[in-house]
């Protein structure tokens, strides 16, 4: 049998998701439930005096009407920071009380204060616009550049700094700086996103007044640990009470992470109305309150020597929170980006330290890449800027700096098992046609417009794992995965996983690796996800981890399965252990012909009967059944790296940019399924690419979203896209059985500096911020003009 | 969105006749939808005339191409009648939104609505347009009166919407990258007495630029207008496009219009 790893299998999920069957969260119905609409601040910064409840109470429909001192009462706790980060200074980090439903302060256009649960969803919209709140309206802090500056927004939380915090040798830097023959200063903003999954968030909770079992169906990456804090922080109800599943979930690329307001006010409400209850979010609401994504100011330096080697990197970046630390808030802007910012260079001394900030705003947190491609935005940045005040070419100064021997050991952090970063930088080249690109350039200018070409490369840390050192780096939990591999007696199996596909095809991929360890065909395997009764637990899907970490806990767990047949096969066989061989799905007895298929093993272990002569298919002391779990905690993150080279076309009398060719060379180690590896690479870099020319979240002075729909917040569409390039290296990853690296978030952290790089190329080396829209383009198309005037 | 009385009416005077001051006509959807299901409009009663056969089709003469009002811009953008006679027209109904908006929008929608940025009011106004009513023709120049405002009367509604058909004529936009409307879009039409010159999006309502216009209709060609003055005051100005941009974009879109007749 071939082997199924490599293969382009066709997804087990397309029937169902092209055929408009896929069962989300919002087609669930339970009879008898209620709406509820919340209502959320209009001010980004108020003081609640009072809430008005008694006209709304009496409208059609109303069943019941829940404030924040409602859930003060019940003592339900709040969201909270899932890792805590200390200052340079050793200081904990400040993170400010964060209340399902405010109850004293609002704290951002959105912010929920009250929640009305009616028989209809009209009727409970009717009711909430009857809910009288009297706001003391106060000065929102809004501008991240001067937040340090303005007023304290939550009590005790001086300069609005949650932490000031140090990775690095301040002095290692300075020697380094200190025989550079040039520095390289950049300051670049990396622009707020919102990562509009296509599906809102919802959920609906059902209590059981017989069982007192909440279930709630949500639309969450990580449904066991959404039990995790809604029982432990929330105290909602006992995790045995509590039942979390995430069906169909369509998008999250990180804003589904966090267990938000809704989830644990309707789970709390379900059981004090003693009614089910259906909450939709409505697109507005998605802009206004999911997490955010990126939102960083950053000065950063690069010492160098006149013949482009790289002596000292300095990071000094000043990162958006929100108005309040979620889950993965306060790592994202540290561990999940500080140790990247040296990118895939032979770095001597580095720091990067990073002051994160409260503001008026919505709460920040992982958006696909999370940290990494601020990182890799910042370096790669800088790198192209030092090729060009050195005159060097950017592919030459790049293959100047990258280490040649693995493992690496990476300045800040990271210890890179494997990667070969010259040979992927060699393939993008030569797929881009890099040496055609002046030919190309001059066929632009012939028609008017302005050609430019960028390069990128990146490396990053994903797979986020090893639970020792992500709780040492400060992380609540441990981040290893779970799987549970089940045989049903006539031969099909179920494997139960811990990891959350949201876009991610894991029916298919994970069915894939089974297929090829218990030798079973690929369509008598089900993969079961995305509830917390089904399934021991698991950490859930988000930084390119679910292969890496979850698949490997299947792998593992189909290892146990094997272990155990084999001992019953032999039994069978009559035959020794070790005379039995397994391959493809077959016991086979050592030079003989004598061989038991798995599903006849399996379906021994279940009727462990006379079987032919054989009195008893189980050794003795073996269990009936064929069943299996594992828990896999890796020895290391995985470290995926690339090369993506794009060129851009501008006209210089619009300003427009038009992105001509793209070209990714990725190194995943193993590709378990290139269809699906294609389609993740595809998607991260149309958010990359988002990121770079149109998506921008624009808060205005008063802390009000301007771009809260998609009239004006400009998600890029297909017709924005040339037909992507992709290539492939492979240096497999030596922390893992498949020698699998993480794919998921590649192109959104490469793409944005490949596009900036070549606008800026185009552009003769001008700065320009992200993103790249037509007006700002265009005027800097006008001072090229001015300045190529006056050198004339 | 609020609850409201939907009424399907077969004629033009049963649909009048059921008009109140709380009421909307509904042939496309495409923004009285939304607008309701974002609580911006709230309406007793829709009265839908997509079933009134009349208001539907495109008719040529010699001189005109008459369009009525619930022809949806899909058709518009696949007549060959149109295609022969004004090309641009077509074009232009086919630069719509996307698919799904040209499937179900109509031009009497579009006009009705007079969206400051929407693409048909420049046609009308370029192309010389008469809005026909139940009661009365209408000179486009006449019609729209300034941000969503038309000068429709309560229950009158929009039959038809008759272009004289130009010697030559081209509609260049610069689409908002979000919405795809216009943030700048000029069309131009040239008749033997003379030019226009017609912009969308770049004001509070299309208007026609009669400098640009007079300057085209002396010599026909995008250098005749290098040196007329475009000024901002009174430009939009939002986070897709200051007034100044918009200004200097009036210029580059009607010399990439010209251009291309």
């Amino acid at each position: 049998m071939a082997s199924l790893v490599g293969s382009r299998v066709e997804r087990k999920e397309d029937k169902r998701f092209l055929t408009g069957k896929g069962r989300y969260t919002a087609d669930i119905n339970i009879a008898n439930q209620t709406y509820a609409i919340f209502i959320r601040s209009p001010h980004a910064r108020a003081k609640i005096k009072k809430i008005d409840t008694s006209k709304a109470l009496k409208a059609s429909g109303v069943v019941d009407i829940l404030t924040g001192e409602h859930i003060a009462q019940d003592k339900i706790g709040g969201l909270i920071a899932g890792w805590a980060i200390r200052s340079e200074d050793g200081s904990e980090m400040k993170c400010p009380p964060n209340p399902p439903l405010a109850k004293d302060n609002v704290n951002f256009v959105g912010d929920p204060v009250a929640v009305v649960f009616a028989e209809t969803l009209d009727e409970a919209k009717t009711a909430a616009e009857l809910v009288k709140v009297d706001y003391k309206e106060l000065k929102a802090v809004v501008s991240l550049a001067d937040t340090m500056k303005s007023e304290a927004i939550h009590e005790g939380i001086e300069k609005n700094l949650c932490y000031d915090w140090l990775l690095g040798d301040r002095q290692k830097v300075k020697e380094a700086f200190d025989k550079a023959d040039k520095i390289i200063k950049l300051d670049i903003t990396n622009n707020r996103l919102i990562p509009n999954a296509m599906e809102p968030r919802a959920c609906v909770v059902d209590y059981n007044t017989a069982s007192e079992e909440i279930t709630c169906y949500t639309t969450s990456q990580n449904p066991h640990l959404s039990r995790l804090i809604m029982s432990a922080f929330g105290g909602v109800t006992p995790e045995n009470k509590l039942r979390v599943i995430a069906p169909d979930v369509g998008g999250g690329f990180g804003s589904k992470i966090n267990l938000y307001n809704e989830e644990i006010v309707c789970s709390w409400a379900s059981k004090k109305i003693e009614r089910p209850i259906k909450w939709v979010a409505e697109r507005t609401e998605s802009f206004l309150t999911d997490t955010h994504g990126r939102d960083h100011i950053t000065h950063a330096e690069l010492a160098v020597t006149n013949d482009g080697k790289f002596l000292g990197f300095k990071n000094e970046t000043t990162a958006n929170l929100g108005a309040y630390a979620r889950v993965f808030g306060t790592v994202t802007p540290t561990y999940l980006f500080g140790p990247c910012a040296t990118g895939v260079y032979v770095m001597p001394a580095a720091y990067s330290n990073v002051k994160a900030v409260y503001t008026n705003t919505a709460p920040v947190d992982a958006y696909r890449g999370a940290g990494r491609p601020e990182a890799t935005y910042t370096i790669e940045r800088i790198v192209d800027k030092a090729a060009i005040e050195l005159g060097m070419d950017p592919i030459e100064i790049r293959m100047k700096n990258f280490p040649t021997e693995f493992p690496f050991k990476q300045t800040l952090v990271h210890q890179v098992d494997s990667g070969d970063y010259v040979a992927g930088l060699e393939k993008a080249k030569q797929m881009s046609d890099y040496d055609g690109f002046a030919a190309r350039r001059k066929d632009s200018e012939s028609r008017g417009k302005l050609r430019g070409i960028g390069v990128t490369t990146y490396f990053e840390a994903c797979g986020i794992a090893p639970s020792p050192v992500v709780m040492m780096l400060g992380c609540g939990v441990g981040l290893w995965e779970s799987a549970e591999v089940r045989f049903n007696p006539t031969g099909q199996v179920t494997v139960y996983t811990g990891s959350h596909s949201h876009g991610q095809s894991h029916d298919t991929t994970f069915a894939q690796i089974a297929a090829d360890e218990l030798g079973v065909p690929f369509e008598n395997i089900d993969v079961v996800h995305g509830d917390t009764d089904k399934g021991t637990f698991g950490m859930g899907t988000y930084g390119s981890r679910s292969l890496t970490v979850g698949g490997i806990a299947i792998i593992n767990a189909c290892k146990k399965i094997i272990t155990k047949a084999k001992k019953v096969a032999a039994k069978m066989l009559e035959a020794s252990e070790d005379e039995v061989e397994f391959k493809d799905g077959e016991f086979v007895v050592a030079k003989s012909n004598k061989k038991k298929t798995i599903g006849e093993v399996a379906f021994a272990c279940y009727l462990p009967g006379v079987r032919d002569e054989v009195k008893s298919p189980l050794p003795e002391g073996e269990e009936p059944g064929l069943k299996e779990s594992a828990f896999f905690d890796p020895a290391n993150f995985s470290f995926p790296a690339g090369s993506h080279i794009a060129e851009v076309e501008i006209n210089p009398e619009t300003g427009e940019v038009k992105l001509d060719k793209y070209t990714a060379v990725d190194d995943f180690g193993t590709i378990v399924n290139p269809t699906i590896v294609e389609g993740q690479v595809h998607g991260g870099i149309a958010q990359g690419v988002g990121q770079a020319l149109t998506e921008n979240a624009e808060y205005n002075e008063d802390g009000q979203l301007i771009t809260a729909s998609y009239m004006d917040y400009t998600m890029p569409r297909a017709d924005d896209f040339p037909e992507f390039q992709l290539g492939f290296t492979c240096t497999k990853a030596t922390t893992n059985p498949l020698g699998v690296k993480g794919c998921g978030e590649a192109g959104s952290i490469a793409a944005p500096p490949t596009i900036m790089n070549a606008v800026i190329n185009a552009l003769d080396g001008q700065e320009i911020s992200m993103p790249a829209t037509a007006e700002k383009v265009w005027k800097a198309c006008k001072e090229l003009k001015k300045s190529n005037a006056k050198a004339a | 969105m609020k609850t409201f009385n939907y009424h399907s009416a077969k004629e033009v005077k049963e649909a009048s006749k059921l008009a109140s001051s709380n009421s909307a006509f509904l042939a496309g959807g495409m923004t009285t939808i939304p607008s309701m299901k974002l609580g911006l409009a709230t309406y007793k009663d829709l009265i839908d005339i997509k079933g009134i056969k009349k208001l539907s089709g495109i008719k040529a003469s010699g001189k005109t191409i008459k369009i009525g009002a619930t022809t949806k811009h899909v058709e518009v953008a696949k007549s060959k009648e149109i295609k022969k006679a004004i090309p641009s027209l077509a074009a232009l109904a086919e630069g719509i939104g996307d698919p799904q908006v040209r499937n179900r929008g109509t031009i009497g929608g579009s006009i009705a609505n007079n969206d400051p940025a929407a693409d048909y009011p420049s046609a009308c106004i370029a192309l010389n347009a008469i809005i026909h009513t139940n009661s009365r023709k209408i000179d486009a120049e006449k019609f729209f009166k300034g941000m969503f405002e038309t000068s429709l009367k309560n229950g009158e509604i929009i039959e038809a919407i008759e272009f004289e058909i130009p010697q030559k004529s081209n509609y260049q936009k610069l689409p908002n990258p979000a919405s795809r409307y216009a943030v700048v879009g000029v069309y131009v039409a040239k008749y033997k007495r003379g030019v226009n010159v017609a912009v969308t999006g770049a004001k509070s309502c299309v208007y026609n630029a009669k400098d640009l216009a007079g300057a085209l209709s002396k010599n026909f060609s995008s250098s005749a207008i290098n040196n007329v003055k475009i000024t901002s005051s009174g430009m939009n100005s939002d986070i897709h496009a200051s007034a100044n941009y918009r200004a200097n974009m009036v210029k580059t879109f009607a010399q990439k219009a010209v251009d291309a007749c």
